[in-house]
């Protein structure tokens, strides 16, 4: 890390510089409790005739095998509403089942098989006590607080109750215990809070009854906590519940704070999320694979004239005009400063103007931020409304310590899954433009589609239109299988199941397009065109006219080769009393080089027979 | 990588009418050079002067004509000198012919090459196409123009244009420069021809392509529609970002005075075992790791191998999409070009079939690419259409990667129409949107568009290559300014006149824009701490790191009203201290708080053992100071802060002092709350006077000590 922090100015990645704002400033662990109910309620069946319950843990787990490959994170599950108690509190009705730890694959697979032991180890609790003045869930609360006591700087710590039971005092007879207890394990909650960690709520709908969240957003949701709740919609079916705890995984990470400057002095304040990056696949170390033992790198610097070690050199050179020019840090820099300005509001375009081409890396979505700047939301308001009603792009450029680049500001429309703020996209300079269309300019007209035929391809395309397509379906199927790998040696699963290739076309609407495809090629391709093309592909494996003759030259070599005994000329030194031309028979036999005069062509007859 | 060699000739017009601009000719001829001498050395350049006084080339001497033309450079390998020659572009007062000027740069590549030669052939032209052409004794120009053009086609021989119209717009154009440009963008229908308008010095940097890019393609091969219906494309890359070169490590081992030094640092890197460090493992000894929670998952290659993801090289349609479908912020990577095969007539129409049906009703293409066999990965992405403006040149799609289900996350934001009365805009405030949307127009017509990415040179690149030249002739040569022509970019005052401001100052005084003291002094306070490199521990003290530096606009002073704190604990001093001030219901509270956060930083000092509560004191200290800023009572911060001066000048709070003079927290002054009795020269030096005397009074074995328990405390 060192090394890459200290030569990073050299480096002209923008991305770099982003991920180590992260770790600088924001959490990128997390440490997480799962809190299950396990009481009476969760018995319900839930999916396929299993209960609530089962399926909680089958989710967790799901998650659990996610989580350990993408991230670094500590991980507890605890029960409520259990009939056995484990807890250093002694409390009633919570099972601690692990306490926060680092994930591993041993873990994982206890917590498969805990579910057949489920009811004889922990159990649940059939009926609360009715009367009681503690409450699983208050309790629950407190002990869970205490396994994420223990604070690291930079984590963040959450708590995620799993529970289908949307009024959890309901069996309390007694109104004023009922209040009671509500009222106290709020406060549990609030005090949670105070400590930093979040309350988060998963909730399973059960079949006769949608899950009522007023109760439980007095606990998970608090006056200016805009950025910490994002609750999901409860589920009703398996995926749902795999899908909400998947996406809780990604935290919404600001990446850079910034302001957009607007002539003279008129700032706006922005956060800037990465909402769009490539997945990275999982990354590796290199272990001893004698022992599995992890391996340090070492890297030494080596001066190329004297041989001497060095220490990571500071310095840069280039070779120009047959001089060293060297750079210091500093200078490259000072060349890398253009602005002191973050983002510079230049002037505005109309979107016609932005061309498909015009992108370079993925788009960042930027927010106002009304904390550290009052009245940015309502300037950025008035701006994305102007901008959208007059179908404009608002071009700037943004300034950092290694780029310096110019952005196209597209505002986002609030539409369906899609939430309304702007768009950075980073635009190309000249330099990274090429005029690739033009790269086979004919130098005289070209034929272009007919009107004819531009119906029949318009046909075609309506025959193939992929209706409610949405990218977010497909999986990368290259991801998901060195996932699986990984997943299959690390809890020693015997099959590595295939993985559904979700990026292939769909059979069956290419077949139904099939008699429209047929129009089209017939009237672009014409109908003998599959016959054209494997005649011409023929002619191509039997090779042109050259290649022809070059075969027959090697064929009529190789029978006169056989006349002659080149091992024992070879052996008697006699090769040197033969013509170049008969040494080149021997050659064009064996596929060697012709060039060369007459010593280097017995050298080479000599080393091809081993001599 | 290698690049063919390029041969250019620069036609330089340095007519009368082009007087005014010659000085940014040759300072983007200069850059050209620069350019070349870096990033490909062995290329060609020759210069042609136009519209001179004199007249001095070949064709003229064979065969009259040609008059007002002089080739200053034959073509030769570049060099600096011929950069520093193009510095000074000399003024003429002929008439200039462009026509004439091509024929004379196309007869010197000809010569030079060889005729039917291949050969990467390019010529430059910089003119202001004002002059007329002279008109040829048979035929019509236009005619002329094209058998010239088509002679070029012949001979592969690219033109590049750069038509010099600084501070014009379209509607002021004569006549004369009008049919100019007809006959120019003739040249497009029988070679590679590119015609850029520079409207700006700016532009006219950007118009000129540095260098050639020999293209290659990253796919050659069928598109598949249906497995019956497969269109021969070929790929290329249409953007693709210029970063700066690698530079190499520096060694300075050698003597100064061995010239022959090669200056190189080799890098070695051995993988040791953990065992013992000695021991350097092997490649074949080494296995890759996955980690997988705290354990490491070791798979060895070949198994990797055998088990990787092995897609069929190809590619294949997915559908067809609205193209509303894939928002444009979707779009992931650089861009590539789908162009049909060169020469395949039937894929050039089936492409320009699909290409113009797809335009018409705004349809794209999803496809799936695997460009190369042996890729372990497959790619999504999207076509659009390019549909050609010129009849010589075939249609295409732009393609686009577009992101998988793994690498969205999906986030709510708040809904603009659902945020408060009191954050939307008025009507007044959105009016002044409006006009300055309408007035910072960088596109005000069709043909114009400032600062098109076309057309601007990336800044940064510009000013490494006029550096790396200043530093090759000085070495102790300083980075130079940004170049004035470029300047634009950075300062948009200088693209428009003065209308933009009345809409910039309207905008800025209808929205009114506060910075918030609190997050601002907050954040240039850590940032300023983490440069020092002097960063505050905080341990077992999640609370103060949530509330106070984690996050530090997330607790807002109106949310913790809604708690009702009585005392500030010393389980969480810091929130409970804020809750206090911002309570609202009694004006008591603000001096109970300050009274009790006092009390509090007292306690955490007496109670202090090694220095374990000093974090805890200091981020107290912090809150207190920014309360009574906010609060406006400077005065109770400030007779604080000095009383806890004479605390902190006895032995056993000398090390606490240490720490509050380390994150410089000083005397409320007059400029951040007017109430203050201090200036903010005696604030500023509160602290620094502090530091000279206990410099002075701490003898050595203390400081030690002091060290001691700082290191204890910070460890």
């Amino acid at each position: 890390m060192d090394y890459r922090s200290l030569s990073g100015l050299f480096e002209d990645e923008e991305e770099e510089q982003e991920d180590t704002y992260d770790t600088d400033l924001l959490a990128n662990k997390e440490y997480l409790v799962y809190l299950i109910d396990s009481g009476c309620d969760m018995m319900l069946p839930f999916e396929k005739g299993e209960s609530c319950l089962k399926w909680a843990m089958k989710a967790v787990e799901e998650n659990l095998k996610k989580r350990i490959i993408a991230r670094d994170d500590k991980v507890g599950i605890c029960f409520f509403n259990t009939l056995k108690k484990k807890n250093i509190q002694e409390a009633d009705g919570v099972y601690v089942w692990s306490e926060l730890d680092d994930l591993s694959a041993e873990l994982i697979r206890n917590f498969r098989s805990l579910h057949g032991s489920f009811q004889k180890d922990i159990g649940s609790q059939v009926t609360a006590a009715a009367n009681a003045r503690e409450h699983p869930l208050h309790d629950a609360l407190w002990v869970v607080q205490a396994m994420l006591r223990s604070g690291v700087k930079n984590v963040e710590k959450s708590v995620v109750i799993i529970t289908n039971n949307d009024d959890p005092f309901g069996d309390i007879n007694d109104a004023f215990v009922r209040k009671d207890l509500e009222r106290t394990t709020i406060q549990r909650a609030l005090d949670a809070q105070d400590l930093g960690i979040n309350i988060e709520l998963v909730a399973l709908n059960t079949p006769d009854k949608l899950f009522d969240k007023t109760f439980y957003n007095m606990i998970t949701q608090f006056e200016g906590n805009e950025d910490a709740s994002q609750d999901s919609e409860p589920s009703s079916r398996f995926d749902d519940l795999v899908d909400t705890l998947r996406r809780r995984m990604y935290k919404k990470r600001i990446v850079r704070k910034m302001l957009l400057t607007v002539g003279s002095g008129t700032e706006i304040a922005l956060k800037t999320y990465a909402l769009i990056r490539p997945a990275v696949p999982p990354s590796h170390i290199f272990v001893d694979s004698r022992n599995n033992q992890p391996l340090k790198i070492e890297r030494t610097y080596i001066c190329s004239d004297t041989g001497a070690l060095m220490h990571e050199p500071l310095k840069r050179f280039e070779e120009y005009q047959g001089k060293k020019v060297v750079f210091s840090v500093d200078d490259v820099s000072d060349i890398k400063r253009i602005s002191s300005v973050q983002l510079r509001l230049l002037g505005f375009k109309s979107m016609s103007c932005l061309q498909p081409y015009h992108n370079l890396r993925p788009s960042t979505f930027i927010y106002p931020d009304e904390v550290a700047v009052k009245g940015s939301t309502c300037a950025f308001i008035a701006l994305h409304r102007a901008m959208v009603r007059l179908n404009k792009y608002a071009l700037a450029c943004l300034s950092s310590r290694a780029t310096f680049q110019l952005v196209a500001l597209v505002a986002q429309e609030e539409e369906g899954d899609s939430t309304n703020g702007m768009n950075v996209i980073y635009l190309p300079y000249s330099d990274d433009i090429r005029p690739a269309e033009k790269y086979h300019t004919s130098i005289s007209p070209i034929s272009k589609a007919s009107e004819e035929q531009v119906e029949m391809a318009t046909d075609l395309i309506k025959k193939l239109h992929l209706k409610n397509f949405s990218v977010t379906d497909i999986q990368d199927p290259a991801l998901q299988k060195q996932y699986r790998i990984i997943e299959a040696v690390g809890l020693e699963e015997d099959d590595i199941s295939e993985i559904e290739d979700e990026t292939l076309p769909d059979s069956k609407r290419i077949e139904r397009a099939s008699f429209f495809a047929k129009i089209f090629k017939n009237s672009v391709f014409g109908e003998q065109y599959d016959e054209e093309e494997a005649e011409s592909a023929a002619a191509k494996e039997k090779g042109g006219a050259a290649a022809q003759k070059r075969k027959a030259a090697a064929e009529l070599a190789a029978t006169e080769a056989q006349e002659y005994n080149w091992v024992q000329l070879a052996d008697a030194g006699k090769l040197k009393s033969l013509t170049t031309e008969q040494l080149k028979i021997y050659l064009r036999a064996n596929g060697l080089p012709l060039l060369g005069k007459k010593d280097i062509l017995i050298n080479r007859i000599l080393t091809h027979l081993g001599k | 990588m290698a690049r063919s060699k390029e041969t250019l000739m620069l036609l330089l017009d340095v007519g009368p009418s082009m007087h005014p601009y010659l000085a940014d000719v040759s300072k983007c001829m200069t850059t050209l050079i620069h350019r070349k001498l870096m990033l490909s050395k062995n290329d060609e350049v020759g210069v042609v002067y136009f519209g001179t006084t004199e007249t001095d080339n070949e064709l003229n001497k064979e065969m009259e004509g040609y008059h007002n033309i002089v080739v200053v450079e034959p073509i030769a390998v570049v060099s600096q000198d011929l950069a520093h020659r193009l510095e000074n572009i000399p003024c003429g007062f002929g008439s200039s012919d462009f026509l004439d000027v091509i024929v004379v740069g196309c007869d010197m590549l000809m010569k030079k090459l060889g005729e039917n030669k291949k050969g990467n052939k390019r010529l430059c032209l910089v003119t202001d196409a004002a002059s007329p052409v002279r008109e040829p004794s048979e035929g019509t120009v236009e005619d002329q123009v094209r058998n010239i053009a088509e002679r070029m086609g012949e001979q592969g021989i690219k033109l590049d244009v750069v038509v010099v119209r600084v501070g014009q717009n379209f509607l002021i154009n004569s006549t004369g420069q009008h049919q100019n440009d007809v006959l120019l963008d003739l040249f497009k229908l029988h070679t590679q021809a590119e015609i850029g308008i520079a409207r700006t010095a700016t532009s006219m940097l950007g118009i000129i392509r540095p260098r050639a890019v020999s293209p290659t393609t990253l796919y050659r091969g069928d598109f598949e529609l249906t497995p019956d219906l497969r269109i021969k494309v070929w790929v290329y890359k249409k953007t693709s970002q210029e970063k700066l070169p690698t530079l190499k490590k520096y060694s300075n081992e050698a003597p100064a005075s061995d010239s022959h030094a090669t200056r190189e640092v080799k890098i070695d890197t051995e993988y040791k075992s953990s065992d013992n460090p000695d021991v350097s493992v092997p490649p074949e000894q080494r296995t890759k790791a996955y980690k997988y929670g705290k354990n490491f998952i070791p798979i060895s290659s070949s198994m990797e191998d055998s088990l990787k993801f092995k897609p069929e090289k190809g590619v294949k349609l997915k559908g067809f999409v609205k193209r509303s479908d894939i928002p444009r912020h979707y779009f992931l990577k650089e861009s590539s070009i789908f162009l049909p095969e060169p020469g395949h007539q039937k894929s050039i129409v089936a492409v320009s079939a699909l290409a113009r049906a797809m335009k018409e009703h705004d349809y794209a293409a999803v496809v799936r690419c695997v460009w190369r066999q042996g890729q372990t990965n497959v790619v999504m992405g999207i076509l659009l259409p390019f549909v050609s403006a010129q009849e010589n040149v075939a249609d295409g799609f732009y393609f686009n990667v577009i992101p998988f289900l793994d690498d969205m996350r999906e986030f709510r934001f708040t809904s603009f129409s659902s945020m408060p009365e009191s954050l939307q805009p008025s009507c007044e405030q959105q009016e002044a949107a409006y006009n300055l949307v309408r007035m910072l127009d960088l596109s005000p017509s069709e043909d114009e568009e400032l600062l098109q990415p076309e057309q601007t040179i990336n800044p940064v690149l510009q000013r490494f290559y006029y550096f790396l030249h200043l530093r090759s002739l000085n070495p102790e040569a300083k980075v130079p300014p940004l170049d004035e022509s470029l300047r634009c970019i950075v300062e948009p005052d200088l693209l428009r006149l003065d209308e933009n401001q009345y809409a910039i100052n309207q905008f800025s005084q209808q929205l009114t824009l506060t910075p918030n003291i609190q997050e601002n002094g907050k954040k240039s306070f850590w940032k300023g701490e983490r440069r020092d490199g002097n960063v505050l521990q905080i341990k077992d003290e999640p609370a103060f790191m949530d509330v106070d530096m984690k996050n530090p606009g997330s607790v807002s002073f109106n949310s913790l009203a809604s708690r009702k704190v009585e005392e500030i604990g010393s389980a969480n001093p810091v929130a409970d201290f804020e809750a206090l001030m911002a309570r609202r219901d009694s004006p008591e509270w603000v001096g109970k708080a300050i009274q009790g956060m006092k009390k509090m930083i007292y306690d955490l000092l007496d109670s202090a053992y090694n220095g374990n509560t000093y974090e805890k004191a200091l981020a107290c200290l912090i809150s207190l100071r920014l309360g009574c800023v906010i609060q406006e009572e400077p005065l109770e911060f400030n007779f604080f802060l000095r009383d806890l001066k004479t605390k902190g000048s006895t032995i056993r709070l000398q090390d606490f002092w240490q720490q509050v003079m380390g994150k410089k927290i000083t005397l409320i002054s007059k400029d951040e709350a007017p109430d203050s009795n201090v200036g903010a020269a005696e604030a500023a030096s509160f602290l620094t006077s502090e530091k000279l005397i206990a410099k002075k009074e701490e003898p050595a074995d203390e400081i030690d000590e002091m060290e001691a328990l700082l290191g204890g405390a910070m460890s």
